[in-house]
């Protein structure tokens, strides 16, 4: 079997599966599984309002999953883009409800804020890591929880003691009365555009620099590159920055899309760690990225129409949901096992 | 290659983490699928919904006390769950509010509930977008001419639990473990200082905050902490967290049966949550009657008298928020007490603040 047969059967093999198996659950648990996926069709394409829903909810994964796969491929394992994403989230609505501008300034600083939110949260574990090599895995972490508290007690003080701050004016909104318009009031907005540049803007910056190509060669062997005269910690750091930079326009995706406010948070989002699984199912490449967070995005937002449409409690709906990515992610698995049964083939032969 | 399988393990342990967080048992939203059918024999046109916060319908706390209230609104109108009838839906994460308000909309229910203030500006949202549909919030207030906002004097009700807790202390010792600092908690908070300064100034009350509804172990460590250090009882305001203040009031109850440890439940009668072999560990309860709140708008709404553009707000002196029955576990001589301070707070002689000074 070729190369390419392989690529291409191992995603379809692996969403089957995972969709055969989630039948099987929802059979087993007395609900009929054709009613379920009709609802979970309907509730990614149904109608203009969904297919907008469903767009803005791959927003923020497109770019958590863009940070977790640009550090990947540097070598480093960001797994603080949830906090990176949610100080951008503050810095955007900050910035979004503090001062008024024309929206020509306004929205431009207000993504610029939360960009430089993020960069900075990636910076703090990026220089750590270079300097005294602390492991960017547990700082990353820590920061994750720094990032919470501190926008939860900065909330409060600008809010007054509230637990939001106001609606961002409109001059910082990326929401558009065009787009509401075309989707029946679905909150999409041009985020997505943002998101697709930076996709545009990593592959670039991975493939047609010189700073991708150091970046690259650090994230294959350091002490290589470093005899090839490259500056390792340098390099370090700029990866985790630029990391946290696409986490933290993730979440000003969130401060001027979504939402247009922030609100402190009893947990984590969840977007930045859902970000890994992303950046992984895509092989940490940009184009794969896009199909990565595609799929997240679109299933746990239509899975959100299977209790309203087939009435499959929300349990079930989630381990449904669960097994279909699942499957997906282990396609390493069904590649080995294609990979066998083509070997064996040959054998005989 | 290793790295990258251990990258791929680890995500998915994360991003299975982080679904199951949202799960949770099961076993009170079947309770829904019979309760309607054979409620009464005239059946109105009339539906009526609601959208959990991420706590779910199971939350033992105010979700549920709303889903409570619906089922039994259903019930009295022979309402059957499902479309025209009554429904619920949850919200996994806070980007889900606006989805399912709009889709419960969209499927005709006369009166879609918004429980939590967590949901304040997703309704907001969606009653600008939707003049036609009637909404209506818990626990915060939403400034448009179709919703109704129900607040509760939380105060009043923990006004009282302080009173019991300082007349029933023994070391003169009380723990308060909240959730996050929002106005809704606070005035919990506030309204238990004051009770229990009404009784005994020199009482101590060591007020600690979580951050989070959802952290029973989080609840565990801090009830551990304030036993250890003296405190009998521990008033909880935390949702889920407070679980785990249960949990530790109960592990030293079985270590030690005469050891003096309470704890005062919140929102519904959490008595079942500190039953340990024979003995219970909960006081009383603050309950707050969102059932009671949930059923009254939609019964005026039924009436066509939905109240859209006003504020509701439920007190001691509408049975919004009350004691629970502590089933002996507080005798015959505080009750009076605690009935003395109750009817000083109704008539209006004792006004209980609603922010900590």
């Amino acid at each position: 079997m070729s190369n390419r047969a392989t690529n291409l059967l191992v995603p379809i093999i692996s969403v089957i599966l995972g969709l055969l198996v989630g039948a099987v659950i929802m059979l087993v648990s007395g609900y009929d599984p054709l009613k379920g996926y009709a609802a979970l069709w309907n509730g990614i394409f149904g109608d203009l309002y969904t297919i907008g829903e469903t767009i803005r909810q791959i927003t923020p994964y497109l770019l958590a999953g863009l940070a977790v796969a640009f550090a990947f491929r540097s070598g480093l394992f960001n797994i603080g883009v949830e906090g990176q994403l949610i100080v951008g989230w503050f810095a955007a609505a900050y910035v979004g409800v503090a001062v008024e501008l024309p929206k020509i300034i306004h929205l431009p600083l207000a993504i610029l804020a939360a960009a430089a939110a993020g960069a900075l949260w990636g910076f703090v574990p990026g220089l750590l890591k270079a300097k005294f090599r602390v492991h960017e895995v547990i700082v990353t972490i820590m920061m994750n929880y720094v990032a919470l508290h501190v926008t939860n007690a900065l909330i409060r003080t600008v809010s007054d003691g509230g637990d939001r701050t106001g609606n961002i004016y409109a001059s910082a909104s990326l929401r558009s009365e065009f787009l509401q318009n075309l989707t029946e009031f679905s909150r999409l907005h041009f985020g997505i555009i943002i998101a697709l540049v930076m996709v545009g803007v990593m592959w670039i910056i991975l493939e047609k620099t010189t700073l991708g190509f150091e970046l690259k060669a650090v994230g294959f062997n350091q002490n290589a590159s470093q005899y090839a005269g490259m500056n390792v910690n340098k390099n370090i750091i700029l990866a985790m920055v630029i990391s946290g930079a696409f986490a933290g326009l993730g979440g000003a995706m969130e401060a001027l899309g979504t939402f247009e406010y922030v609100s402190s948070k009893g947990g984590f989002t969840g977007i930045g760690f859902d970000g890994i699984a992303v950046a992984l199912l895509g092989m940490n490449t940009p184009l794969g990225v896009i199909f990565g967070a595609t799929l997240f995005g679109s299933l746990k937002y239509g899975a959100l129409n299977m209790p309203n449409a087939a009435g499959i409690p929300i349990e079930i709906v989630e381990i449904v949901i669960a097994v279909i990515i699942f499957f997906v992610a282990s396609g390493y698995i069904i590649r080995l096992l294609l990979l066998r049964a083509s070997a064996k083939k040959k054998e005989a032969k | 290659m290793t790295k990258r399988k251990f990258g791929l393990g680890l995500s998915l342990m994360l991003a299975a983490g982080t679904m199951l967080a949202a799960c949770g048992s099961d076993e009170d939203t079947s309770n829904g699928e019979t309760g309607g059918g054979e409620g009464g024999e005239e059946t109105s046109d009339f539906s009526v919904a609601m959208v959990t916060d991420v706590g779910g319908v199971d939350d033992k706390s105010f979700n549920q006390s709303a889903w409570e209230g619906l089922q039994q609104f259903g019930k009295d109108n022979g309402l059957e769950k499902g479309d025209g009838g009554y429904d619920y839906l949850q919200s996994a994460s806070d980007a889900d509010y606006n989805t399912n308000l709009n889709n419960l909309i969209r499927r005709d229910f006369d009166v879609v509930f918004g429980i939590g203030f967590l949901m304040e500006g997703a309704v907001a949202e969606i009653a600008e977008q939707q003049p036609e549909a009637q909404i209506a919030i818990i626990d915060a207030v939403v400034d448009a001419p179709n919703v109704a906002s129900v607040l509760f004097k939380e105060q009043e009700g923990a006004f009282l639990a302080g009173v019991a807790a300082a007349l029933m202390s023994e070391t003169k010792k009380i723990g308060f473990v909240g959730g996050m600092e929002i106005p809704v908690i606070e005035r919990f908070e506030a309204g238990f200082l004051a009770g229990v300064a009404a009784v005994d100034e020199s009482v101590e009350v060591d007020v600690q905050y979580t951050g989070a509804f959802d952290k029973a172990e989080l609840g565990k460590t801090t009830a551990n902490r304030m036993y250890s250090a003296g405190a009998d009882i521990i008033f909880h305001a935390a949702g889920g967290t407070g679980n785990g203040v249960f949990t530790e009031a109960k592990e030293r109850k079985e270590s030690n049966p005469e050891a003096n440890i309470w704890v005062i439940g919140v929102d519904s009668d959490q008595y079942d949550e500190g039953q340990t072999g024979d003995a219970n560990v909960t006081l009383t309860s603050v309950l707050k009657r969102v059932d009671t709140a949930v059923i009254n708008i939609s019964e005026q709404a039924m009436a066509g008298e939905f109240p859209g553009g006003e504020t509701v707000t439920y007190g001691l002196s509408d049975d919004g928020v009350d004691l629970a029955d502590s089933r002996g576990a507080i005798p015959e001589d505080v009750m009076a007490k605690i009935e003395e301070f109750k009817q000083q707070v109704i008539n209006g002689d004792i006004e209980v603040p609603e922010t900590v000074e």
